[in-house]
């Protein structure tokens, strides 16, 4: 056994959270979390890099005993499907350390050691091949960003937080029951693979399903569960936006690929025309509600929930287009919106607001800011060229290779991108100097911004060009997903 | 009857803490006023003693005094529950019992006396015994909870309690009698052979089961006979409301498996719709009226009641998982409780009392540990992990589940997620508003230790659970 790469580029940042506690310096501490998520960012590199593209096999595999009397073990293992976000989650782990650099101000030490508690959580949901190992990192997630929105957030902060815990802790209390039901259904073992292999009946499938499936569709949020989510994002900080939408929301996505379709085959395509039709209903809703906000931090997260949907669309299509487009969507969004919560906190810092009629004439006034502010919504608008064309392209030529119905009525959901981010662009960046919003007093980037912004857009094109090697990276994992799915879509046929 | 010397060596532990509270009633007596928290440390050291006698006999499994006493795995497991509760609430006292101005050393001598009557519960195998072991607990604590004797309220709660508490000892006796008269026995598995095959349905086997459980059931607050419980938390000095929080209630449990699943098990079927019904209004009634206290004792309170009714689930779901989950769970509660009531009781400072949950507000602003550890232990209360109380909640319902009582599993993760909003809501008040007065905590070493061993033990519990699972799992006595 090698290395134990996974479990360092996982506990790295807690370890970094311990040495917090003992540091008192608010400059030390900024300091210290950037150097562990730069380093831990560094670790996932040759993560990618090394991960073998011509296998569906879990891959840097950790294995070892630690509750034998329930048969729990520590397993870590990525794929290709996962192996995207770690290397997502470390990305914008020290993009969001940036992005909170001047805009966090009181009780540096303690965000920061949340921030990283964050990440520790996020990227182990991500390698966890243990039920047990995997709902420990989903649950504790809950704390650190209650924590984040509900101490460092806006005006609204105390309500968005309890809210945002309550409803995620609902949805995956039912989850528990569903992993336990599994443990016994399956054998005694909360193994991952193991539990992947065995077939169950219909019925238990049905309610398992049910379990899992609410508490992904509360995290990606798919409509009706997204209620939580425009104020969460509102009252978060800039890095809390960041997290929840980059990161936080694809677990739930994560989730409905890594459990929901490999373990419940039958029942998944049971499911699927409900699923299919709240994805439409959540990609055209999310992008009518986006159209209607006057702030801006409100309408990227309606935008969110529309862009959820594509995601969600594509993962129950069944055909490789629409299930490589959805895996790439996820780690498009996360980027391209990441970096849209990032351009707007960067601009909220300097003028305090948010609102659309406070902005105007951006263009003039902080011309490199507002470069990098067009290429995210170019990118969020799918322009072809721009990463989430990729993913969106993809997903609307699985969506047309299912369901005629379901694909048109996503186009318009993307018309309606195009739409409420361009009158939203129009308002702030172009026009004369909105003298309001005290625009004309803000300064442009520094370089400590620049490298955050710089980062993302270099994946926002370079996915755009060249989207293969990542393609590559999930191709014989989706592949193997879709072979299993359909041999079991096939056997539901022959039944009936 | 032949007496066998094996009786005084394996009941050894429970009469090293009654001669040593005895010892330290006379002891009490030459000590000058001013000076008894010298008592505190011996009854610290006896405790210890206890322990150390109970961990080297502990390889022997031995049934003692004409089989109405037994000292095994089981036994053993909760003494040590015990000893832990009664540890940390004797370091919790030290300082707290000076700041209230009750300088007796009597109060640590009845400390000693509930323990050994706890120590009498988890040992006994006889219904009789299990009944003089609690009234020993009872009585002792009626005294404790009305000891801070210029406090209206604390006198207030002992009266409450002792009344409505000799009701329920009065039931409880009915319902042994009503069984002795069904069955012509009062030891536990010569009960258990007696009602095998007996009828499921018999109406006076059924009112002798509704007896116990309201019996018990008031012992452990579960509803509907939880009412003392709010009144005589907020009342009782809060290291007595500490101590009677975990350790009364661990021993009620103890009690309660072995009488229902070993001597009641062949007649599951009276009781089980019962108890299920029982635990799902503790949980119902605990989680929901802790939502609208302004007490944080009282809304602890509601929240021991909440977590009994977890508890009962498993002693629903029988077998050896639902008694090991029990037994689990009591040692991870005692350990959360004790630390978020050592935290309590160190708000209280000169005249401040600190009950409310209001003097919370802005905690972490300055006092950053004291509201670090207030999280920990809040969120392991709600059961979050990777905290210990995750793992006890799990492990119930992973017994619940195995035996296939879903739907109560369903019920019992519902609940416990509305009881997170009250958890949850004292660490906001913590950190996320301004506070609105400067803290002065009653820190010293020994509340300092007591909350030390609280905080390792969950933490450990939460992310290693093996060693303490696997010490359950042997210790469950078998069925």
């Amino acid at each position: 056994m090698g290395i134990p790469i996974l479990s360092i580029v996982t506990f790295l940042p807690l370890l970094g959270a311990l040495i917090l506690l003992f540091v008192r310096n608010a400059v030390a501490a900024r300091w210290i979390a950037l150097a562990f998520t730069v380093v831990d960012f560094l670790v996932a590199i040759p993560i990618v890099l090394k991960f073998d593209s011509t296998t569906h096999n879990m891959q840097f595999v950790e294995h070892y005993i630690w509750i034998p009397s329930w048969n729990i073990t520590y397993f870590m293992g990525i794929d290709g499907i996962s192996v995207l976000f770690i290397f997502l989650s470390s990305l914008l782990g020290w993009v969001c350390v940036l992005a909170s650099w001047r805009s966090i101000q009181h009780k540096v030490k303690e965000f920061m050691m949340a921030l990283l508690v964050m990440q520790t959580a996020m990227i182990g949901v991500f390698c966890a091949l243990d039920f047990f190992l995997f709902y420990l990192f989903w649950e504790a997630m809950l704390i650190p960003m209650y924590l984040i929105i509900g101490v460092w957030g806006g005006k609204n902060r105390i309500y968005a937080a309890i809210k945002f815990f309550l409803y995620t802790l609902a949805g995956s209390v039912l989850m528990l029951i569903g992993i336990i039901a599994l443990y016994f259904a399956g054998g005694h073992t909360f193994d991952i693979i193991e539990l992947m292999k065995q077939n169950y009946p219909f019925a238990f499938q049905f309610w398992v399903f049910l379990s899992f499936f609410i508490a992904f569709a509360i995290k990606v949020p798919m409509f009706p569960f997204h209620t939580w989510l425009p104020d969460a994002h509102v009252e978060a900080p800039t890095a809390g936006s960041i997290i929840l939408a980059g990161v936080l929301l694809k677990m739930g996505t994560y989730g409905l690929i890594r459990f929901n379709l490999t373990l419940f085959e039958e029942a998944a395509r049971y499911f699927t025309p409900l699923i299919l039709v709240m994805s439409v209903i959540g990609i055209i809703y999310g992008g009518y509600l986006a159209l209607a906000q006057s702030d801006i931090k409100k309408l990227i997260a309606y935008s969110s929930i529309s862009h959820m949907g594509f995601v969600t669309l594509g993962l129950f299509v069944y055909n490789s287009a629409g299930v490589e487009g959805a895996i790439m969507q996820m780690l498009n969004h996360g980027i391209t919106t990441g970096a849209l919560f990032l351009c707007i906190g960067l601009i909220y810092e300097r003028t305090h607001t948010r609102e659309l009629a406070d902005y105007g004439g951006l263009a003039k006034a902080v011309p490199i800011y507002t470069t990098f502010f067009t290429i995210f919504i170019l990118s969020s608008m799918a322009i072809p060229g721009t990463n989430s064309f990729i993913g969106e392209f993809l997903i609307l030529a699985g969506a047309f290779g299912y369901s005629k119905v379901a694909g048109a009525f996503s186009i318009i959901g993307a018309m309606l991108g195009a739409v409420y981010l361009l009158s939203m662009y129009k308002k702030v960046a172009l026009g004369e100097i909105n003298h309001k919003g005290h625009i004309h007093e803000a300064h442009d980037v520094n370089v400590r911004e620049l490298a955050a912004m710089v980062a993302l857009a270099i994946f926002v094109f370079w996915i755009g060009v060249n989207a293969a090697p990542f393609v590559e990276l999930i191709h014989p994992s989706v592949s193997h997903l879709l072979e299993q799915l359909n041999s079991a879509g096939n056997m539901v046929a022959h039944v009936r | 009857m032949n007496f066998d010397i094996s009786n005084i060596i394996f009941s050894m532990p429970e009469i090293i803490v009654l001669a040593g509270a005895c010892l330290l009633l006379m002891f009490d007596l030459i000590l000058p006023k001013g000076q008894k928290q010298a008592i505190a440390y011996v009854a610290l050291a006896v405790v210890i003693i206890a322990g150390a006698e109970t961990w080297l006999l502990s390889d022997n499994i031995a049934h003692i005094f004409n089989r109405m006493f037994m000292f095994d795995g089981y036994s053993i497991f909760f003494k040590f529950v015990f000893y832990i509760g009664t540890l940390l609430a004797i370091l919790l006292s030290i300082n707290y019992m000076k700041i209230e101005g009750e300088d007796y050393g009597e109060y640590y001598v009845l400390i000693l006396f509930a323990l050994s009557g706890m120590m009498i519960m988890a040992s006994g195998t006889d219904l009789l015994s299990i009944y003089v072991g609690l009234e020993l607990m009872a009585l002792s604590i009626y005294i404790l909870t009305g000891f801070t004797q210029r406090s209206g309220k604390s006198n207030e709660a002992a009266m409450k309690y002792i009344i409505l508490g000799s009701f329920s000892s009065g039931v409880l006796l009915y319902g042994m009698s009503l069984i002795y008269g069904i069955t012509g026995t009062t030891q536990l598995s010569d009960l258990a052979l007696a009602l095998k095959g007996q009828d499921n349905m018999d109406m006076s086997l059924i009112l002798a089961v509704i007896f116990l459980v309201a019996g018990f059931g008031f012992k452990v607050a579960a509803v509907p006979f939880h009412m003392w419980a709010p009144d005589v938390y907020e009342g009782a000095p809060t290291s007595i409301t500490a101590f009677m929080s975990v350790g009364p209630k661990a021993a009620a449990f103890a009690a309660i498996l072995r009488i229902f699943i070993e001597a009641l098990g062949p007649v599951a079927g009276s009781w089980e719709t019962i108890l299920a019904l029982v635990a799902v209004l503790t949980m119902a009634t605990g989680s929901i009226f802790a939502l609208i206290q302004t007490n944080i004792k009282r809304m602890i309170a509601y929240s021991s009641i909440a977590h009994a009714g977890y508890a009962l689930l498993g002693v629903v779901a029988g077998g050896r998982d639902g008694i090991s989950s029990v037994m689990l769970y009591m040692l991870i509660y005692t350990l959360m409780n004790m630390g978020i009531f050592g935290l309590i009781i160190m708000m209280r400072k000169g005249d401040f009392r600190g009950e409310n949950i209001h003097d919370y507000t802005g905690l972490a602003k300055t006092n950053k540990l004291a509201a670090l550890l207030m999280l920990i232990f809040l969120f392991s209360l709600a059961g979050i992990p990777p905290t210990g109380g995750f793992v006890g909640k799990f492990y119930i319902f992973m017994a619940l589940v195995g035996q296939g009582l879903i739907p109560l599993a369903v019920i019992a993760v519902i609940f416990s997620a509305v009881s997170a909003f009250f958890y949850i809501r004292i660490v906001m008040l913590m950190y996320m508003k301004e506070p609105t007065h400067k803290f002065d905590l009653a820190t010293t070493p020994a509340s300092g230790i007591a909350i030390a061993i609280a905080l390792i033990g969950i933490l450990i519990i939460g992310v290693l659970p093996s060693w303490f699972l696997e010490m359950a799992q042997r210790a469950a006595f078998p069925v």
